[in-house]
C-alpha cells in the first residue's frame, strides 16, 4: 500500500505537462522497478485509461492501485499522484490571485496567452491522425468544433450525441 | 451555495472528459466561464498555462486552480477558496475512478464488446473537434488583443506562429554549417511558455 503511494507520488511529482509525459516514468516504476504489470498488460492498461473518461494519470493510478490492493490500494495510489501537484498549484493560485492586478504580471501573461492557444491547437493534428480522421469522416470533428465554438454548445451534449450515434450506427451496420 | 454548485460542476467535468487534459479545456471553459461566470476567459487561459508548468496531471491542476479562483471571486476568504479547490479536485476524480473500478471488475466479460468499440471510435473522432474548439474559443481579444496594426496584436501573432513552428519541428534537428555540427532539440511546452512570458515582459515593459 505504501509502495503504491510512493510510486505514484514520484510519478505525480516529477512529471510536468501531465498525461502522456508521465508514461516513461510510469513504465520505469510500474513495469521495471515494482513489476506490478508486465509490458503487455501495461500497454493494455494505457489504452484502457486513455479510452475511459477522466484524467489519464488518475485513471492509471486507480487501475494499478485497484489491481494490486483493491479499493484502498486505488485510494493510496491516487492520493500519491495528486498530493504534491495540488499543494504546488494551490501556492500558485494564492500568489497569482494576489498579484492579478499587477501590471508586470499582466504583461507576462499577455505574452503567454497566444502561446497557450498554439499549444492547444498543435496537438489537434496529431490527435486527428491517431483517430483516423479522413475526408469522409472529417465533418464529425468539424461540426463538433463549430457547435462548441460558435454556439456555446456544451461539450457534454456533443459527447452524448456522439456516443448515441456511434451505438446506433454500429447496430445499423450489422 | 457555491460549494455545492462547484462540486456538481466538476463531477460533470470529470465524467465527460475524454482525451486527457486537453479534452477538458473546452468543457471547463464552457462551465466555468460561459455558464457560471466564475472567471473571465483571460483568467481561464492563464490558469491553463500555469497548470501546464507545474508538476502533476494537468486536469487535476486546472480543477484545483479553477476551484480556488471561483470561490475567491464569489467573495469568500482564501481559506474557503482552498476548501473549494479540494472539493473541485475530488469531484473531478470521483466518477471516473468509480467507473474504472467497475470496468476492471467486469473487464473480461466486455473486453470485445462491439457496441463499446463503436461508441469509442465515435468519441475519438469527436474529441478531436472538442480540442480544436478549445483552441478556437481562446482565439480572441483576451489572447491576441484587438485585430489591427498595433503592438499587442502583432506581438501575439508572432508568438503564436513561433510556438506553432517550434512545437511542430522534429524532435531533434541537426545541421552542419562551416564544418561544425549544430543541433536543436524541440523545446518542451514549459520552455515555450516561459519564453513567451519573457517576450511579453520585454515588449510590454515592466
Amino acid at each position: 500500500m505504501l509502495s503504491l503511494f510512493v510510486s505514484f507520488f514520484k510519478i505525480g511529482t516529477f512529471t510536468i505537462g501531465g498525461g502522456y509525459a508521465m508514461i516513461p516514468l510510469m513504465q520505469r516504476e510500474i513495469v521495471e522497478r515494482r513489476q506490478w504489470l508486465d509490458e503487455k498488460s501495461f500497454m493494455e492498461q494505457i489504452s484502457l485509461s486513455q479510452a475511459m473518461p477522466g484524467v489519464f494519470a488518475v485513471n492509471m493510478a486507480t487501475a494499478i492501485g485497484y489491481r494490486q490492493k483493491g479499493l484502498w490500494g486505488a485510494v493510496s495510489a491516487v492520493l500519491g499522484a495528486v498530493a504534491v501537484p495540488i499543494v504546488i498549484i494551490l501556492l500558485f493560485a494564492v500568489v497569482f490571485n494576489t498579484f492579478r492586478d499587477n501590471v508586470v504580471v499582466e504583461h507576462i501573461f499577455m505574452g503567454i496567452r497566444p502561446a497557450v492557444v498554439a499549444l492547444i491547437a498543435v496537438p489537434v493534428f496529431n490527435m486527428a491522425r491517431v483517430a483516423h480522421v479522413d475526408w469522409r469522416n472529417c465533418w464529425i470533428p468539424i461540426v463538433a468544433a463549430l457547435l462548441i465554438w460558435l454556439f456555446d454548445v456544451s461539450p457534454v451534449w456533443v459527447i452524448l450525441a456522439a456516443a448515441a450515434c456511434g451505438f446506433i450506427y454500429g447496430r445499423a451496420a450489422e | 451555495m457555491i460549494f455545492i454548485e462547484l462540486f456538481f460542476t466538476f463531477l460533470k467535468i470529470g465524467i465527460f472528459t475524454f482525451g486527457g487534459g486537453l479534452g477538458m479545456v473546452a468543457l471547463i471553459q464552457n462551465e466555468v466561464v460561459v455558464k457560471h461566470h466564475w472567471m473571465t476567459l483571460a483568467e481561464f487561459t492563464d490558469i491553463f498555462a500555469i497548470s501546464q508548468m507545474t508538476p502533476g496531471p494537468v486536469g487535476i491542476n486546472v480543477a484545483t486552480y479553477a476551484g480556488y479562483t471561483a470561490v475567491l471571486h464569489a467573495g469568500y476568504s482564501p481559506a474557503w477558496a482552498v476548501v473549494g479547490s479540494l472539493l473541485a479536485s475530488v469531484a473531478v476524480i470521483l466518477l471516473p475512478a468509480l467507473l474504472m473500478v467497475a470496468v476492471l471488475r467486469f473487464l473480461s466479460a466486455h473486453r470485445e464488446n462491439r457496441d463499446v468499440r463503436n461508441v469509442m471510435s465515435a468519441l475519438s473522432l469527436v474529441v478531436v473537434g472538442i480540442v480544436a474548439a478549445a483552441a478556437l474559443v481562446l482565439v480572441g481579444e483576451s489572447s491576441f488583443g484587438v485585430v489591427g496594426y498595433n503592438r499587442r496584436f502583432i506581438t501575439s501573432v508572432c508568438i503564436f506562429i513561433a510556438v506553432v513552428v517550434l512545437s511542430m519541428m522534429p524532435k531533434k534537428l541537426t545541421t552542419t554549417f562551416g564544418g561544425r555540427q549544430f543541433s536543436l532539440s524541440r523545446p518542451s511546452p514549459i520552455v515555450l511558455i516561459v519564453l513567451s512570458g519573457a517576450v511579453g515582459l520585454l515588449v510590454y515593459g515592466w
